[in-house]
């Protein structure tokens, strides 16, 4: 056994209807049983070996993620020889991450490239003739993973981490001059300044952490659906995002299943909207599989913009749409139209629980509104120059929350009036974890910054 | 010269080549082990001489010292003898960085260590210059001195200090020596080079000694010992101690200025020095040119023994000319009619790269060849005792054919120091740091005899009394915990009462001692005043604090240390050839030749050697080794 529990994504991406989450290690049962819930009421980790079971993945508050089959391979028996659970979710490549994601903060780690094949070695799994195999796939996996992890990283991006971890640095040269050198001229540490730093830069891992996952979107598109009941102007709206533009209409299978999806942009932000054809075609003859076919939309969308006619009252159909959205990124749209109103913004958005934008997919009022709204979501509220200054995988959003980790832990610790020397375990920390989102290593920076910065010495 | 027609001196299992803080501890180590030793010195006079401040230990390098201690070395009974004042720094920080620090009566240290070495059995000192080292066929096999005679030895230590060519800088003026006005070895690192060692060339300084009589010590701050007497050694029971103060003044802008106006003369700027000085130690021409925003820099007067009138001036290390040092210094308060008894002086000397030693301290190329001390690369009087100490318990494992003792980063400082050396190799004189030490929590300098008794008794170093001493505070300590956590009160009117009128939060449930000393507002002697406890020692009441009050620290290390450790027990074999390895990086693959690690984990601290290179070389030890278990199962 190799200590720890590694998880990552086991299928190619954008390939195939399910993906596959794979975990492996000492932890991998319990983590599973964390964020995985059988629809048969007993918890994952009381089923016996090799069996397929039927649930859904839930994240921390308790929503529902995705659907998906778990398979629990206790030691020795599965590929690696350890505890292996694997997940097959179906919900597409955004539930397929959030996932992932929540596998991290569960206490698993991203597996290294190669991982589960070196462990499947290590313990035996594998035969002799395979090592040089092995070695191979751990040199040709690390390198590409590299080349994405850097890759991804842009100079402001990469910039802006770089200057944290200069502060953090700062501090913790100051801390380690103090301890190592206490008969010279060092001066005093003053722990509300260390707290001050620690506290900003904290802000500013939160506000990065709000961008999680836009850069990925700008690259890739953002998952949309749009859904309302029959006839309430959800073709109107979708040409009103593509403004008359038939840009590129792709057909992705697996990932949206059968269905085509259609890109808009939409102040900058591409969306893909799922399923454009059957938008279309349901808003031309009538349609009677309103609820169903929403629901299978939402769950494959990263954003939905759900739609409600403003001049009819709320039907059984409607509100059942609301309550779809719970837990969605969900834009909540009320169609005017030249009809005399009856459901108001207001008795709307206490009902959806979000605020409620009026639209007009007749004359497009409003829509500047929703375009404003829309990247507010991608941009988490901050506005941002490009796309360099944003989080654009897991790995890097789970080493952004382990660093913030250390420096909460470095508040707590000076709350608790430690220690100088405690309060430099968390800043070191947190300042390693920092550094291997730029790759930088730790060798004697520390040292470094002491001699540069305090004149040392008998 | 033939070395057959030469005189055999005498044969040895271990000679020790220098007789410094490192070769001291070596020769030491090795004869209490059971080796016959012999100990060569060029000055008999100068055996642990302290040829720069007069101090032993502080942050890191008091930590070493209690190891060293704690595995049976020398240097910290000798300092508590000998020392003639003592503080405990830090005591404002966490229980892992305090540090004790002395100064020592320099004379007395030396000779106190001099008449211990030569009533030592199995050793042997001799007044020598060593010429040449004697390898054959890759194996050491002694050594020959200047007057032309060998010692045969199975193993050879050098501690060399700063003493190979040697070269003493005053200005303008240079000659070749040693520190202190010794002789220089001029032909030893030849003899090296010549078996294929590579050297180095490191420089290093010491401030002008003044005289006790010129110094005006009421323009000075004063700088007592603490009160309460403590000791290095876990062995020593001083209880009081007569001290001698030290004194804090100040350079000022005329100081500064003096310097500036002269910095011509510097050789460190006209080029007259090329070795590498250490960044922690800087001359104070040094300090003027890279803080010249600073106005002034302390300087501490601190007295060399009981028995002299030289004061040692840290802070004011310099090579500047002799006018000039005198003009600086007289521009300090207190020193205005200072008379200068010894110039302050730069040396320069070769050392050796110590990427070329195993973590033993045993050259890779040279079989039974050790290297220890500032002939390392490193600087310090406890830098080199305890590369000694090691050195001197390794050459005596390779005789006795048991197993070498390499001390873990998560075991020991001594662990770090040679691990940083062998693995990182330096590009300055090196100096030990809590800083550099990842697990700092647990590497106390209260709990070095629990971290290293045990293996200083395991390679028979740690003899009986010692070993009673640590088993009877290992088991009171034991005892004590579980007393604490066996034993609890409840949530009585009475017990309330007397908590209360204790200013001690009340307990609800029924508590145990141990859970009610985690918290902040409670020690042991509160609790002890106010409940039936069991009576400790001061040192088991400490052990017994810390190890509850800072508990989940400690543990959160200990995880990681155990998750570090896997790699570090994975021994890579030592004639691994790594260009049979396939999909190493070429970059990783030069530098696993070059450093040659004797284990995964030192491996994984190669700069150059990535996390890929790492598992490939997991998944080719366990492909080796079953090869070779099928191999031996079709022998059967």
């Amino acid at each position: 056994m190799q200590g720890d529990t590694i998880s990552a994504i086991a299928t190619a991406q954008g390939e195939g209807g399910i993906g596959i989450i794979r975990l492996s290690g000492d932890k991998a049962v319990d983590i599973a049983d964390r964020l995985f819930q059988p629809v048969s009421g007993r918890k994952l980790m009381d089923y016996e070996s090799h069996r397929a079971v039927y649930g859904r993945i839930v994240d921390v508050e308790g929503r529902t993620v995705d659907e998906a089959i778990a398979l629990i391979m206790k030691a020795p028996h599965s590929y690696t020889r350890e505890d292996v659970v694997e997940l097959q979710c179906h919900g597409g490549v955004m539930s397929l991450r959030k996932t992932l994601a929540l596998t991290y903060e569960h206490g698993a780690r991203p597996a290294e490239g190669g991982e589960f094949t070196k462990r499947a070695f290590l313990n035996g799994r594998l035969d002799l003739s395979q090592a040089q195999a092995v070695m191979d796939i751990i040199t040709a996996k690390t390198d590409r993973s590299l080349k994405m992890a850097t890759g991804h990283l842009t100079g402001q991006f990469s910039q802006q981490i770089k200057a944290w971890r200069h502060e953090i640095l700062g501090q913790i040269a100051h801390l380690e001059a103090a301890i190592d050198f206490p008969e010279d001229e060092v001066d005093d540490v003053v722990t509300e300044t260390v707290r001050e730093k620690v506290v900003d830069v904290r802000k500013h891992i939160a506000k990065l952490l709000q961008t999680a996952g836009t850069g990925r979107i700008l690259r890739e598109g953002l998952m949309t659906a749009i859904v309302g009941k029959p006839n309430v102007g959800k073709s109107s709206l979708l040409n009103a995002l593509l403004q008359e533009e038939r840009a590129i209409v792709t057909d992705i299978p697996g990932t949206t299943r059968d269905s085509i999806e259609e890109y808009a942009n939409v102040g900058g932000v591409p969306l893909r909207i799922i399923d454009t054809a059957g938008i279309r075609a349901t808003e031309d003859v009538v349609e009677r599989i309103g609820v169903e076919k929403s629901r299978q939309m939402i769950n494959q969308a990263a954003l939905v913009l759900a739609l409600f006619d403003g001049s009819r009252p709320l039907d059984h159909e409607d509100e059942e749409i609301l309550s779809l959205l719970a837990g969605q990124e969900a834009i909540v749209l009320l169609n005017k139209s030249d009809l005399a109103a009856v459901v108001t913004a207001e008795e709307l958005s206490a009902q959806a629980a979000v605020p409620v934008i009026e639209i007009s997919t007749k004359d497009y009022s409003g829509m500047d509104k929703l375009t404003d709204a829309i990247k507010a979501k991608v941009y988490g509220g901050a506005v941002l120059a490009d796309e360099g200054s944003f989080v654009s995988d897991e790995r890097q959003v789970n080493l952004l929350r382990n660093a913030d980790k250390h420096l909460a832990a470095a508040l707590t610790t000076i709350d608790a009036g430690m220690g100088l020397d405690f309060i430099s375990i968390d800043l070191r920390s947190a300042w390693e974890t920092l550094g291997e989102i730029t790759g930088d290593t730790v060798g004697e920076d520390i040292i470094d910054e002491i001699f540069s910065k305090f004149c040392i010495g008998k | 010269m033939d070395s057959k027609n030469v005189f055999v001196a005498g044969e040895y299992d271990v000679i020790v080549v220098g007789a410094g803080h490192a070769g001291v501890e070596a020769a030491l180590a090795a004869a209490r082990i059971g080796c016959d030793t012999l100990l060569t010195t060029l000055s008999m006079d100068n055996i642990a001489l302290m040829p720069c401040n007069p101090s032993v230990g502080g942050p890191a390098k008091g930590h070493l010292v209690r190891e060293l201690d704690a595995l049976g070395g020398e240097m910290g009974v000798n300092a508590d003898k000998t020392c003639i004042q003592f503080r405990m720094l830090n005591t404002g920080k966490g229980p892992a960085v305090h540090a004790l620090r002395a100064q020592a009566d320099k004379k007395l240290y030396q000779f106190t260590m001099k008449e211990t070495c030569e009533n030592t059995e199995n050793l042997d000192v001799k007044q020598l210059l060593i010429d040449k080292l004697l390898v054959e066929d890759g194996h050491v096999t002694g050594v020959q001195s200047e007057t032309g005679e060998i010692y045969k030895a199975k193993a050879v230590i050098m501690a060399t200090g700063t003493y190979l060519k040697g070269r003493i800088i005053i200005g303008e003026h240079t000659y070749t020596g040693g520190p202190a006005g010794q002789r220089a070895a001029m032909k030893f690192s030849d003899s090296l080079a010549e078996a294929g060692v590579k050297l180095m060339r490191f420089k290093t300084g010491t401030p002008a000694r003044v005289d006790a009589r010129t110094l005006d010590y009421d323009k000075m701050e004063i700088q007592p010992g603490d009160e309460e007497c403590r000791n290095f050694s876990f062995m020593s029971d001083e209880v009081t101690r007569e001290q001698i103060p030290c004194y804090l003044t100040y350079t000022n802008e005329e100081t500064h200025k003096i310097l500036r106006d002269n910095m011509e003369r510097a050789p460190m700027a006209n080029g007259i020095i090329e070795g590498i000085g250490p960044r922690y130690c800087p001359s104070i021409e040094t300090k003027i040119l890279r803080f010249p925003d600073k106005e002034r820099h302390q300087l501490f007067l601190e007295p060399e023994g009981r028995h002299t009138n030289e004061v040692y001036v840290q802070g004011m290390s310099t090579s500047m000319p002799m006018d000039v040092q005198l003009e600086f210094l007289r521009t300090i308060p207190g020193l205005e009619h200072a008379k200068v008894m010894r110039a302050g002086y730069a040396i320069e000397y070769d050392c050796i790269d110590p990427t070329q030693l195993k973590p033993t301290l045993e050259f890779k190329q040279i079989h039974g060849f050790f290297s220890a001390g500032q002939a390392n690369g490193t600087s310090g009087y406890e830098e080199a005792a305890a590369q000694g100490i090691i050195a001197g318990i390794n050459a005596a494992m390779l005789i006795k054919g048991e197993e070498p003792l390499v001390l873990k980063r998560s075991e020991a400082y001594i662990g770090v120091l040679i691990d940083d050396l062998v693995t990182k190799g330096t590009n300055e004189p090196y100096r030990i740091m809590t800083s550099r030490a990842e697990y700092r929590l647990l590497l106390r300098q209260d709990n070095a005899d629990q971290r290293l008794t045990p293996l200083g008794r395991r390679v028979g170093l740690v003899k009986d009394d010692r070993w009673a001493r640590y088993t009877e505070k290992q088991t009171a300590i034991t005892e004590a915990l579980a007393y604490l956590s066996e034993n609890s009160i409840n949530p009585t009117k009475e017990i309330t009462e007397t908590l209360v009128a204790a200013g001690i939060e009340p307990v609800r449930n029924a508590t145990s001692f141990y859970d009610l000393l985690r918290r902040p507002d409670v020690d042991y002697d509160k609790l002890a005043s106010l409940f039936d406890l069991p009576e400790l020692t001061k040192e088991v009441k400490q052990q017994v604090e810390i190890t509850i009050t800072y508990e989940g620290y400690i543990k959160k290390q200990l995880e990681q240390v155990e998750r570090m450790e896997k790699l570090e027990e994975k021994l890579l074999p030592e004639t691994l050839d790594y260009d049979e390895v396939p999909s190493l990086r070429d970059e990783g693959r030069e530098k696993l030749k070059a450093i040659r690690p004797r284990s995964v984990g030192q491996a994984s601290r190669i700069s150059g050697v990535s996390p890929a290179d790492i598992s490939v070389l997991l998944v080719w030890l366990e492909q080796q080794q079953r090869i070779k278990a099928s191999e031996e199962k079709a022998n059967v």
